[in-house]
């Protein structure tokens, strides 16, 4: 894993926005000026990020943060309203239908929840072994390869016949990654693939997730809220607000060396197994809503260093040490 | 069959003794609450620990007195004050709810009646116990709002349940709880849908009103961290029953049952970084097929013959209560 | 380690679960029932009817308005009464209700095949063709059934299929609307963007996966519109607007027997009107039992 060598996944620049489609009425009315038009909500604003092969990037932020966005833009399930997102060097917007289709499936996602992302009127044969069949990518028995896939995620294959809803929530898990992992991804998408299953069961899924890196070398974008599952798996970590990047470093500087504020304060609020009986103090104020961002920087109504610059003046992500970026203007005091 | 408690330095203003919880389904009984005993006392914090099918919740619900068919308490005696819960009539039942025993549920919008104004909810709470003018129950509100930091109580009454975040309505939830300066109060995973900084908000104000009322907490969750940070003692449940409780510290140090044991060390900040977790093998109970004698036969490291009796709760420090014949086989992580 | 890992004790494939939600009322399994024997009687009508009421060379104008119970002069009895052109009732029923039922099926299912092609492609695609299309459907709907099929009629004239083709107007547009709202809430779920990851075509990821997922609440619709076309084309034929003379339904059986209710003669119009009662709540029965069963929050 060199340095040399050309990031596996791009985003630059990359923004979305969602705006409630109107009808055409509404457009009529809001041309006319009786009606004002609806707001955007900019989910992702501006993010450059990077992913090396190999390696998994751990994307940390809380819900109207714009992660579960960003990671569909990077699986290719969204498209940016701007900038760019580049696999291996190449735009999926760029290429002919056949092309990106194909190109579309060594980015594969793993979702949620594991009871909403399988076909409820599928057979688990089936949800495994319809993409790799259809894009011709077996070679030999079908239901060898869909076998294989069930094992590698830790199922039992005679269990194949059955239909989701007889399986328990780690299971499914396990069943989504199987479908996942049919298709020969390189590169992996988490979006709080843990989040919903028991304690005990996180602890196996994310030891599946381990042992495939290993075994297949897999690049992960591993989205999630829960830092100390963040700080296991991770190589390095990016810290989400309000569709901005605040913070992206080496885990262990993100953890131990926390620059940003939101990042300070998320480490410092964090429950952990071994403070006892602490006095919880919080930082005042709700998390926005996208629809109404404050203005320059993001977080500077509960940030406790907060300037008047940071009201006027939006900070850009920076690096402020080798390898570590960080967007405040506390840095640039020094 | 009573187990002995342990010694609380109060008298509790809950103990629950050996509570059975049936659920009555169509494939069989379902055991939910099998046997469970544990006892709070004023102004104390009790975690109430376990995964799903562990029985929290419905032990949580069994306490108000919540549960529906096709589940029934069908054994043992829920002592409130000294009035068995479980004996009561729904009447009186009624009396108590919301105004000496509070529930604040995970989903805020369980509480919440989202075609309601939240001013007409807070009113309807407080004129549901005492006759209250319409006036002096508005001032409580208000009253209530500005206690758990909701800016601007006064203008955001006439706002609906939706037109509030997550963490707001949570907040509300608890307000209508704390109306009547409950007891005690049974929070079932209050904050598990909340980020990590509303949660820390949410869980100081909690910690903060218990302080100055003096009201005993049950707080049942999942997540051992946040029961480290606000409980005096914790009790963890599994298939049913209460297999470890104790003092905080000593369970969350010190844990002599494989199960607690397990999930202290499956949390990823108690591995090395970048290896493998220590995981608990195996799936969540199957409650209408238990193993013989410890539930947690199975997936235990230690099991052993002997294990294919029931274990009983058995005292292996002063106030750690541990069910499990090899409790000394738990080296702490 | 071994992950091998056994599935949960809930073994049922999805169609047994199914039906043993659905036989959970006894009042469905009674509709089923019925609806089992109408649709017997229907499809064995010609063999069980002991004449063809349709052929006018085997009735006789002197075996008219005979009470039930009659012997006729072919040689058998006219267990239901006869009406006034000779017929026997029962072997009207029987050839009635196959039109009734025929009229009825036949309507909704070609309803509900283009009303849920055109509602999925809406809520697919979106766009200012979903638009109209679903302001058609609002015009549609604004107008009373009854008035769009008497519209209809009026230009094409009588006939079996004109009422079908009638039904079908007005039908489709409650389907279209029904497949619309079912794909709109599926279409957000996270399976449909598992698909659309795997680069799996539209068509597949209508067909295979949007589409089975909509059916319960067509399903539904679907049965409920059988009995409303039922009746429809009942109360057309009524009127005189539907089914030819020479071919009754039970509508127009009702029709013709009504002027001789007050003489007495009860017999030619209540049958009918009592095969037609039980086939509707047949079918509304088990469409009731449907609903609950298929229904996401208290079903399978």
């Amino acid at each position: 894993m060199s340095l040399a060598e050309p990031p596996l996944l791009e985003l630059c620049g990359v923004s979305r926005l969602f705006a409630r489609r109107q009808d055409m009425i509404g457009r009529l009315a809001a041309r006319a000026g009786l009606v004002a038009a609806p707001q955007a909500v900019r989910a992702v604003d501006g993010v450059d990020l990077q992913v090396r092969r190999g390696e998994v990037l751990g994307l940390v932020g809380e819900s109207g943060c714009g992660k579960s966005t960003l990671g569909r833009m990077a699986a290719g399930l969204l498209s940016p309203t701007r900038g760019r997102v580049l696999y291996r060097g190449a735009d999926f917007a760029a290429m002919p239908a056949g092309a990106a289709r194909r190109a579309r499936l060594t980015v594969q996602m793993i979702f949620q929840d594991p009871y909403a992302s399988l076909n409820p009127r599928l057979r688990v044969a089936e949800i495994v072994g319809e993409a790799p069949r259809v894009h011709g990518l077996i070679d030999g028995d079908e239901q060898a390869y869909v076998d294989a896939q069930l094992r590698r995620a830790g199922l039992d294959p005679g269990y194949k016949r059955r239909y989701p809803h007889q399986f328990s929530g780690g299971q499914r898990q396990r069943i989504g990654i199987a479908r996942a992992l049919a298709v020969r991804p390189e590169f992996l998408v988490c979006d709080e693939a843990v989040a919903a299953l028991d304690v005990s069961i996180q602890a196996q899924i994310i030891n599946l997730f381990m042992e495939l890196r290993d075994q297949l070398g897999l690049t992960y974008l591993f989205i999630s809220h829960d830092l100390g599952v963040v700080e296991h798996l991770s190589d390095r970590v990016a810290i989400m607000y309000l569709g901005r990047i605040v913070e992206a470093a080496a885990v262990e500087q993100v953890f131990g060396r926390p620059n940003h504020p939101y990042t300070q304060a998320l480490l410092a609020e964090v429950p952990r197994l071994e403070t006892r009986r602490r006095r919880f103090t919080a930082i005042a104020g709700e998390l926005p809503s996208p629809l109404h961002p404050p203005a320059g920087c993001h977080f500077h109504p509960r940030c406790p260093h907060a300037m008047p610059r940071c009201r006027a003046e939006a900070p850009v992500l920076r690096e402020i040490a080798p390898g570590h970026r960080s967007a405040c203007h506390l840095n640039d005091r020094a | 069959m009573m187990q002995a408690l342990p010694a609380a330095a109060t008298a509790p203003i809950l103990e629950v003794r050996d509570l059975r919880t049936h659920f009555f389904m169509r494939a069989g009984v379902v055991p939910a609450v099998d046997g469970v005993s544990f006892g709070v006392a004023p102004g104390e914090v009790l975690g109430l620990v376990g995964e799903s099918g562990s029985g929290k919740t419905v032990t949580g619900f069994s306490v108000m007195r919540l549960v529906e068919p096709p589940g029934r308490i069908v054994g043992g005696k829920i002592l409130f004050r000294g009035r068995d819960l479980a004996q009561l009539s729904e009447r009186a039942m009624r009396d108590l709810r919301g105004n000496r025993i509070a529930m604040v549920f995970q989903d805020p919008m369980t509480t919440l009646n989202p075609v309601l104004r939240i001013d007409t909810q807070l009113i309807e709470a407080v004129r549901a116990h005492g006759r209250t003018s319409r006036r002096a129950a508005r001032a409580r509100a208000v009253e209530a709002m500005a206690m758990v930091g909701i800016p601007q109580p006064e203008e955001r009454l006439s706002a609906y349940p939706h037109q509030f975040s997550g963490g707001m309505r949570q907040r509300i939830a608890i307000a209508i709880a704390l109306l009547h300066r409950p007891e005690l109060i049974i929070a079932d995973e209050p904050t598990t849908a909340l980020d990590v900084t509303i949660q820390a908000q949410i869980l100081a104000e909690v910690q903060r009103l218990a302080r100055e009322h003096g009201t005993a907490l049950l707080w049942i969750t999942h997540d051992l961290s946040v029961v480290a940070g606000l409980a005096d003692r914790v009790a963890v449940m599994y298939a049913g029953r209460i297999v470890e409780s104790g003092a905080v510290d000593r369970v969350l140090d010190h844990p002599r049952h494989p199960y607690t044991s397990g999930l202290i060390e499956s949390v990823p900040s108690r591995n090395r970084r970048g290896a493998r977790l220590r995981q608990i093998p195996g799936m969540t109970p199957n409650l209408l097929a238990l193993p013989r004698g410890c539930a947690f036969r199975t997936r235990c490291p230690h099991a052993a013959d002997a294990c294919a009796a029931e274990p009983r709760l058995t005292e292996t420090a002063p106030g750690q209560m541990v069910r499990c014949f090899y409790p000394e086989r738990v080296t702490a992580a | 380690m071994s992950a091998a890992l056994a599935a949960t004790a809930d073994d049922e494939a999805p169609f047994r679960r199914f039906a043993r939600r659905f036989a959970d009322s006894k009042l469905a399994l009674l509709g089923l029932a019925l609806l089992t024997l109408i649709l017997l009687a229907a499809l064995l009508g010609p063999s069980l009817a002991p004449q063809n009421p349709y052929d006018l060379a085997q009735l006789d104008i002197m075996d008219g308005r005979l009470p039930p119970g009659s012997r006729m002069g072919a040689g058998f009895t006219a267990w239901l009464g006869s009406d006034d052109q000779g017929r026997d009732m029962l072997s009207g029923i029987l050839y009635g209700l196959r039109i009734s039922l025929g009229v009825g099926i036949a309507s909704a299912a070609a309803a509900g095949l283009i009303g849920t092609a055109l509602g999925l492609l809406v809520a697919w695609r979106g766009g200012w063709v979903a638009g109209a299309i679903m302001r058609l459907v609002d015009l549609q709907l604004s107008f009373p059934a009854f008035l769009v099929a008497l519209m209809v009629l009026a230009l094409l004239g009588r006939g079996v299929l004109n009422v079908v083709l009638a039904l079908v107007l007005v039908e489709w547009s409650y389907c279209a609307r029904t497949a619309r709202s079912a794909a709109l809430a599926e279409r957000r779920r996270e399976y449909i963007e598992a698909a659309e990851g795997l680069a799996l075509s539209t068509r597949r990821i209508l067909f295979r996966h949007l589409l089975p997922n909509c059916l319960p609440p067509l399903i539904v619709i679907g049965t409920m519109q059988v009995a409303r076309a039922i009746a429809l084309e009942a109360t057309l034929s009524f009127l005189g607007l539907g089914v030819p003379v020479t071919e009754p339904s039970l509508g127009l059986l009702i029709a013709s027997g009504y002027q001789y209710m007050l003489s007495g003669q009860y017999w030619m119009s209540v049958y009918p009107g009592i095969a037609l009662l039980l086939a509707i709540l047949g079918i509304n029965l088990v469409g009731d039992q449907l609903r609950d069963v298929l229904n996401p929050r208290t079903g399978t």
